[in-house]
């Protein structure tokens, strides 16, 4: 068994906002988050997929299939997108780190060419990430 | 569950010295770091809480009151302190960077405890320099991640389509 990571980048904006919530709970609880015009993050998203090194080819899996579902599930929906505005399960669901690294998590599974998939880790800043592992 | 990271950084020096050794000891052991006035790094601890997401918020913990347990447990009893003589926790114990990383866990684990809501205290990850760091999750504590491999790698038979 043997791990491969491969890591992407996109930029995106969101803000941390909850109907259910008084606009002081809301300010309260998100903060400086809670500001509607949304703020951005370069986020970094590390795709792991755990399998087997295939004999022919000494791969787990073609890099460039990877890269090419990574391009068309995520990055093409999130890359340069207001989150909360243009990605629609965000319409309901609060793009926090989390659920943004849970979401790219359902994105990808079932969409890997070969292997498994292991394990999301998405970073909101350098100093801030989130680990997914489908659990 | 979602694992969430959070790093802070703070300055301090120390002196890996155990009065129980010899002085030829000491030196041998410890070698340069055993210099009798100290010596300092800039630390880089990681903290990482695990949990559900709270679905009315979205996240795990929030990060206000991760940050300030940190800020008081941590940054404020060890930035810019010589640990050896101005940290009582490291009277009597060498404050290697295997220990501080174990004090660090234990004083998170303690104060985390009341606030943390339903997020735990999975890890603390301290680095040294940048070519040595040091984790620690508990006297039992089994790192998620090595557990979750183990377990799938035990259950689950390998997709390839």
């Amino acid at each position: 068994m043997i791990y491969l990571t491969r890591r992407a980048e996109f930029s995106a904006s969101h803000y941390y906002h909850n109907p259910n919530f008084s606009e002081e709970e809301n300010r309260r609880i998100f903060g400086k988050c809670n500001n509607p015009h949304g703020h951005g993050h370069n986020y970094v998203v590390e795709v792991t997929v755990a399998g087997e090194v295939d004999e022919t080819t000494g791969m787990v899996l073609d890099l460039k299939d990877l890269k090419a579902v990574l391009e068309s599930e995520v990055l093409q929906k999130m890359d340069h997108k207001f989150l909360n505005k243009e990605v629609p399960v965000f319409a309901t669901k609060i793009p926090t780190t989390e659920n943004i690294a849970i979401e790219i998590w359902k994105l990808l599974a079932a969409k890997l060419p070969a292997g498994r998939l292991h394990r999301i880790r998405l970073y909101e800043t350098d100093d801030l990430y989130v680990d997914y592992y489908g659990d | 569950m979602v694992s969430l990271t959070r790093r802070y950084r703070f300055s301090a020096s120390h002196r890996l010295h155990n009065e129980a050794l010899s002085a030829e000891e000491n030196a041998r052991v410890f070698g340069k770091c055993n210099s009798p006035y100290g010596h300092g790094h800039n630390y880089i601890v990681e903290v990482t809480v695990r949990g559900p997401v709270d679905p009315s918020t979205g996240m795990v913990m929030d990060l206000g009151v991760l940050d300030h347990a940190v800020e008081e447990e941590v940054l404020h009893r060890f930035d810019h302190t010589y640990l050896n003589l101005d940290v009582p926790d490291f009277q009597g114990k060498v404050p290697t960077t295997e220990n501080l990383c174990i004090q660090i866990y234990n004083l998170l684990r303690a104060r985390l405890e009341p606030v943390r809501g339903s997020a735990q205290l999975e890890k603390v990850r301290l680095e040294e320099t940048s070519s040595n760091s040091f984790e620690y999750s508990g006297a039992n504590g089994s790192h998620p991640e090595k557990a979750k491999r183990e377990k799938k790698d035990e259950n689950r038979p390998i997709a390839r389509n």
